[in-house]
């Protein structure tokens, strides 16, 4: 197993109490798979994806990486956050070079590896203009070109579509499949969206809150280039949903 | 823009031109002794007095121009060192906010003393001449501009100081590629403010043992009985005033 959580809780503390945000998850991940977690909001997703980044301290349990204990962040698992975390005074091929000013790389280099990863996202043009003058799609790229080209092993996405148009987020769905799978990576990727989740994962953990953790895993055994409208694609879809359906059924009869 | 432009250029002339008339007004209809109240255009030949030939009866006969040499030279020496310094500790400060919560105590402490007061002191360790006209606008720009670069950075969007973390940027490349162009638009503001505060305080640096400078020129008025020099240089310390908060204007505009 490559990515392994074992039994982790993680608390916060609100006014005096405290929250148990997760509370005994325990999951592994292998080596090129494309992970969605998916669950209502609040059911404790970003703090997983921030566990696994190192962000975040677990209460109890334990998250390794390839045999290393994760206890800080590092380049080698790269974030991509909600609002983007483009630096706002850098053009986008400056943007896109930061990883590479860490790693003491030469500048004729750090140039030519921005921008072949500038070409990937298909924003060689816009490499001289500054973020807030491109739209949100454009700069979702941008921060996905940032953190391709410091070459990491695993991205972590969090709802990295979720302020885009539909038409946008299904091109942008494609371009992180196609980018992803050619270069190999491991991706995590947090989301609400049942049919983003089909159409990317090759897995996906669904989540419930109170406390957060793991309700059941679904794993998606369709090649990729997949159709959104083709029996297999539906069927898996509804599993997914009565799997989510099913809590919410339960939590009802509490309540009676 | 260019209409804008006209209209503040036309705006300070009509209030210009009718604050003259005002005065020449009073002037004439209140015939008080010219040594109480100088008309305008006995303030213009005063300075033009001052401009030509320096003002008579003085001990030190210095033109206008020479004095406003020496206290340029004064507060650029003052602001800068005081601008610099307290950019480089606000960052350090902001960067390391628990030193900062032992630092702030005595900053609260002192910052109320007007920098006026530091003045025997100041004679005391550094004598007189130059030191006390620096020594005070350094104090005068100092804890502003601290104060706002270290909220500057307590303020700096919490994601930034993540992806900074994330890519592995060492401390020292955060603070200047980081924390530095995140701060650097309210540190620019917070310069800006300081400027005029610290050449407030460049006349009562210079009314202490200096022998040039315009603070010395108004003690040198004041004790020569010569109220249109008097006018007249303040006249003076105010349009330079005026100057340098437009051209550090514009330099903002332009940086920004
Ligand atoms: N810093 C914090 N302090 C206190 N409570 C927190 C903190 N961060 C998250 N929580 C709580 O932990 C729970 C899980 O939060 P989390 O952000 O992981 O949810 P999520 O599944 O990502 O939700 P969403 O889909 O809305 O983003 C929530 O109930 C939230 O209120
Ligand atoms: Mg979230």
């Amino acid at each position: 197993m490559y990515i392994c959580v074992e039994d982790v809780s993680v608390n916060y503390q609100q006014g005096g109490s405290t929250f148990e945000a997760l509370k005994d998850v325990s999951l592994s991940i292998e080596r090129g798979e494309f992970i969605c977690l998916l669950g209502p909001s609040g059911c404790g997703k970003s703090t997983l994806l921030n566990l696994l980044a190192g962000f975040e301290k677990p209460a109890r349990g334990r998250v390794f990486i390839g045999e290393r204990q994760v206890t800080a962040p590092s380049p080698k698992y790269l974030t991509i956050f909600q609002n983007y975390g483009l630096f706002p005074w850098r053009s986008v091929l400056h943007n896109v070079e930061l990883g590479l000013e860490a790693k003491k790389m030469n500048r004729k280099e750090r140039r030519q590896r921005a921008l072949k990863y500038l070409e990937m996202v298909g924003l060689v043009q816009a490499k001289d203009k500054k973020p807030c003058q491109l739209s949100g799609g454009m700069q979702q790229r941008v921060a996905i070109a940032r953190a391709l080209a410091a070459e990491p092993e695993i991205l972590f996405m969090d709802e990295p579509f979720g302020a885009l148009d539909a038409i946008t987020r299904m091109k942008l769905q494609d371009d992180i499949l196609r980018i992803c799978k050619d270069e190999g990576k491991t991706i995590v990727f947090v989301t609400h969206d049942i049919e983003e989740a089909v159409f990317l994962a090759d897995r996906i953990v669904v989540m419930e809150a109170n406390p957060g953790s793991v309700q059941g895993i679904v794993k998606v055994e369709m090649p990729h280039e997949r159709d959104r409208t083709s029996d297999d694609f539906i069927v898996i879809r509804d599993k997914v949903f009565a799997m989510m359906h099913l809590k919410k059924e339960k939590t009802v009869e509490y309540y009676i | 823009m260019r209409i804008k432009l006209g209209k503040k250029v036309w705006c300070t002339v009509v209030s210009l031109l009718v604050l003259l008339a005002v005065w020449e007004a009073a002037v004439l209809v209140g015939s008080f002794p010219e040594v109480l109240f100088p008309s305008p255009i006995s303030v213009w030949n005063a300075f033009w007095q001052l401009w030509t030939d320096g003002l008579s009866g003085s001990s030190s006969r210095v033109v206008l121009g020479v004095h406003i040499l020496v206290s340029l030279k004064r507060f650029a020496a003052g602001y800068a060192s005081s601008v610099v310094t307290a950019v480089a500790a606000g960052l350090l400060l902001g960067w390391f906010s628990r030193v900062f919560s032992y630092v702030n105590p005595i900053v609260q402490l002192i910052r109320p003393v007007a920098p006026v007061a530091w003045m025997p002191f100041i004679v005391l360790w550094f004598g007189i001449g130059d030191a006390p006209a620096v020594a005070i606008i350094f104090l005068a720009g100092f804890f502003p501009v601290l104060l706002s670069t270290v909220a500057a950075v307590e303020h700096m969007e919490p994601v930034y100081r993540k992806v900074a973390r994330n890519f592995g940027l060492s401390q020292a490349q955060t603070l200047y590629k980081v924390v530095f162009p995140a701060a650097f638009p309210q540190i620019m503001n917070s310069l800006r403010l300081a400027l005029g505060t610290a050449w407030i305080f460049l006349v009562s640096g210079e009314m202490v043992g200096a022998q040039s400078g315009l603070g010395f020129l108004i003690m040198d008025a004041k004790n020569c009985l010569r109220s249109d020099a008097l006018l007249a240089t303040m006249i003076t310390i105010g349009v330079i005033g005026l100057l340098l908060d437009w051209g550090i204007r514009r330099l903002e505009k332009f940086v920004l």
